[in-house]
């Protein structure tokens, strides 16, 4: 088994607000992350795939595949957008980098048919990162 | 849907590696310069992981301003700008970065109760770094 992992970054803004809570709850759970007219970041975006290195092309995975379903099904959907405002996840669920690296999973799992999906991991500051393994 | 949340941070102190139970000489051997008796110190980066659930309500595993919190309280404030060697824990333990990891993990462990310790990993410089994630740890 060996595990391949491919960056990529985009930028994207947010704000963390849950319309069940009030004005107040909002402001002390979120903090400054509740200002509604959003804020940004640069997301750096690792996604990991796990599988036996094919023995005719020595690949784990085709890496132009994996670019390539990254681009469509990630990078054009999140790059340089509201998160809230423009990405169909997060009009019921709050960006958090919990949720984001959770939605590209969704994402990209039913798309990488030729590899298997170990990990996806958000860093939404380089002090700050999620991992997502599929796990219920 | 479970996650895993890694945070980073940063401090800085002094040790220096030294044995009682070994010569000058076996510890000269083992420790190379950081032997050195004035000691020497580091930027340490600690990143803690932890794990949970990501609640349905907050969309997080755990409130970054409690970790941030019990962090700063327990971790930094005890370590940062500290000589290491003159700490309790490393009164009988070599304070290597091995020993510095599992003693944060343990006071993480015991003290942090809003989502589930996986793991603390130290680097003590850029080319080198130490992971600790229990006894029975991957």
């Amino acid at each position: 088994m060996v595990y391949l992992t491919r960056k990529a970054e985009f930028s994207a803004s947010h704000y963390y607000h849950n319309p069940d809570f009030t004005p107040e709850e909002n402001q002390r759970v979120f903090g400054k992350c509740n200002n509604p007219n959003g804020h940004g970041h640069n997301y750096t975006l690792e996604v990991t795939v796990k599988g036996a290195v094919d023995p005719t092309s020595g690949f784990v995975v085709d890496l132009k595949q994996l670019k390539d379903v990254m681009g469509r099904e990630v990078l054009d959907a999140l790059d340089h957008r509201f998160l809230n405002k423009e990405v169909p996840e997060f009009c019921t669920k709050i960006p958090t980098t919990e949720n984001l690296a959770i939605a590209i999973w969704q994402r990209l799992a039913s798309k990488l048919t030729a590899t298997e999906l170990h990990r996806v991991r958000v860093y939404e500051t380089p002090d700050l990162f999620v991992d997502f393994y599929g796990e219920a | 849907m479970k996650a895993h949340l890694t945070r980073r941070y940063l401090f800085s102190a002094s040790h220096r590696l030294h044995s009682d139970k070994m010569s000058e000489e076996e510890n000269r051997l083992t420790y190379g310069k950081c032997n050195n008796p004035y000691g020497h110190g580091h930027n340490y980066m600690v990143e803690v992981t932890v794990s949970g659930r990501v609640d349905d309500q907050t969309g997080m595993v755990c409130n970054l301003v409690d970790l941030d919190g019990f962090v700063h309280d327990e971790i930094l404030e005890r370590y940062d700008h500290q000589n290491l060697n003159l700490l309790q824990e490393f009164a009988k333990q070599v304070p290597t970065t091995e020993n510095l990891c599992i003693a944060i993990y343990e006071i993480v462990k015991r003290g942090f109760r809003k989502a589930h310790l996986e793991k603390v990993r130290i680097e003590e410089t850029m080319m080198n770094s130490f992971e600790y994630a229990g006894e029975n740890g991957r």
